[in-house]
């Protein structure tokens, strides 16, 4: 259940954030990019959140439960995903730096058999997440090889994230024993692999790959940045303001 | 040269009499160029500054289902907005100019969009009155004479139809709640009927635009028979949830057989045209910030894409 809570909110809270650009965007055809992507990432969440809650020991519960009405501290999601947009590159170089890992993680949930409907989500995920990583990498490239304001802007971003970076590879208890299980990847070797793909774009993009410094954690045990709580604040409102009321 | 006019003119008038499709290579009168180049880009400019008042509701939506179904319909929006822009590019405009005409304030959008969007109500009113409005509008549109624009609008239509569901599914379900979901709809209601009425423009005896437009089958019913028709089609529809009209005068007219309705307060609707509307300055100023922080963005994709094509 852990590991499904985790799926579900970097999802989610990602998809939060995407959802703030609405209207917002450099072009018209990046409105449509962004929601789309939000889009695919909400139903991620409904899929992974259904599960989770229905493996919830104490009483099961709906995805909708499990969006609206946990507090913080109740959040597993990665801190890179619950930090706010910025200008459009912080909003690209974080979805660039979670698509590759999030495409590398949902490409070992699709093939591994432990739990066969993480599988059915993951292989419907991968195809989505396909596209959301083709998309953050071809602006990756665009805005650091275009003009030399969107390259020193798109560096700072990376280099701005690069501290929550650490996170994803940072295996804790239930990585290990969702690693052993077959469930979840073994980070380690997924580093490896986003490794060479981040390089990858990064030169092809002009840009400097950031020294790994000291990371930022927390996420993953429900300790956040101050983000996550007006995030939460705002998306929860309705639901919390009227309880069990059905919208 | 003016006998080859008068002919090409005469041309044209039959075509059109003949229920014939205009295509962007056929000659056309500049009169009728003009007027669809001004309608087509005022319909993409409501699409995009439409998205705003619903965009705010995004990151507020009360359950996963109704913030994918919004996003859908957002996202619809924008697509509606691009499409829209390239009909109106076949008429020889460009797209960057008519988004400036939008941002200087020069070019008009649908007023129905200065008004404010205070509750999760607001946006079951809008898909189910604004979008249903929009539909009536644009239903005959896709039977409209010049080609791009029909052929636009038979796939805008398509999806402004599941717009108007949602929304009315949204106040459906409202009306099934608590006291407080219920008084929020009604109050939803109130506050977007009269303006969702005016969203089809002046009366017949007032509308400038009407007859020449109906001439050359771009318009097809005038704007109080579109009117009464979305009147006849909401007021059942109200009664069916428990929504009461806002609107003491309307009754069923047996003769005409259609609703009877109160008058119109034009005076608010030439009001928010002029720019006094709720939120007409806060619209305005959000598209054009949201371009101005985007120009690095788009002279980055076209840095770019200068020094690709150069390489090969």
């Amino acid at each position: 259940m852990h590991a499904l809570l985790r799926l579900g909110d970097d999802a989610l809270v990602l998809a939060q954030r995407l959802g703030e650009w609405c209207g917002h965007a450099p072009a018209l055809e990046e409105d449509i990019a962004l929601t789309n992507i939000a889009l695919d990432l909400i139903g991620q969440t409904q899929s992974y959140l259904t599960l989770a809650g229905s493996l919830d020991p104490d009483a099961p519960k709906t995805d909708d439960e499990l969006a609206f009405l946990r507090s913080e501290s109740e959040f597993k999601n990665l801190l890179l995903v619950e930090q706010s947009n910025g200008h459009f590159g912080d909003t690209i170089a974080r979805q660039f730096l979670f698509d590759q890992y999030a495409l590398l993680r949902a490409e070992h949930l699709a093939q591994q058999t432990f739990d066969l409907d993480a599988a059915a989500i993951a292989a419907k995920a991968v195809k989505e997440i396909r596209y959301h990583a083709a998309h953050s990498s071809k602006w990756i490239i665009r805005l650091g090889d275009g003009t030399s304001e969107s390259h020193s802007r798109i560096q700072k971003s990376i280099d701005d994230l690069w501290a929550f970076t650490g996170e994803m590879f940072a295996a804790d208890d239930v990585d290990i024993a969702g690693s052993i299980a077959g469930l979840l990847p073994d980070l380690s070797a997924l580093k490896t692999q986003w490794d060479v793909e981040i390089d990858r774009v990064l030169v092809e993009a002009t840009l400097i790959r950031p020294k790994d410094g000291a990371m930022k954690t927390g996420g993953r045990t429900g300790v956040h940045t101050e983000e996550l709580g007006t995030m939460l604040a705002e998306m929860q409102i309705l639901p919390r303001t009227h309880p069990g009321a059905s919208w | 040269m003016i006998e080859t006019q008068q002919h090409l003119r005469e041309e044209f008038d039959a075509y059109v009499a003949a229920d014939k499709k205009i295509e962007p290579k056929d000659w056309m009168p500049d009169a009728y160029r003009k007027t669809l180049i001004r309608q087509i880009s005022q319909h993409a400019h409501s699409e995009i500054v439409g998205m705003l008042p619903e965009g705010k509701w995004i990151t507020r939506a009360p359950s996963l289902q109704r913030k994918a179904i919004l996003l859908a319909k957002v996202q619809d929006e924008a697509g509606h907005g691009l499409y829209l822009y390239s009909a109106a590019e076949t008429l020889g405009v460009d797209r960057a100019d008519l988004v400036d005409d939008l941002l200087s304030g020069k070019a008009k959008y649908s007023s129905i969009f200065n008004y404010p969007s205070l509750t999760w109500a607001d946006i079951g009113a809008i898909g189910w009155l604004v979008d249903g409005a929009a539909i009536m509008n644009q239903v005959p549109l896709c039977r409209c004479s010049y080609g791009p624009y029909a052929r636009a609008m038979t796939r805008v239509c398509k999806e402004e139809s599941f717009h108007q569901r949602q929304g009315y599914s949204i106040m459906m379900q409202l009306m099934k709640g608590t006291d407080a979901q219920k008084e929020m709809a009604q109050d939803a209601l109130n506050r977007w009927w009269w303006p969702s009425l005016m969203m089809f423009g002046p009366s017949d005896s007032e509308s400038m635009h009407s007859s020449q437009n109906m001439k050359w089958n771009i318009k097809r019913f005038s704007n109080d028979e579109l009117r009464q028709r979305m009147v006849d089609m909401t007021v059942p529809q109200a009664e069916c949830i428990g929504l009461k009209m806002p609107d003491p005068d309307l009754k069923w007219n047996e003769e005409k057989g259609g609703h009877d309705f109160g008058e119109i307060d034009w005076t608010e609707f030439y009001d928010v045209i002029a720019g006094n509307g709720i939120c007409n300055k806060e619209r305005l100023e959000d598209r054009n910030k949201a371009h101005d922080d985007g120009e690095w963005v788009r002279d980055a994709a076209v840095a770019y894409s200068e020094k690709r094509n150069a390489n090969t």
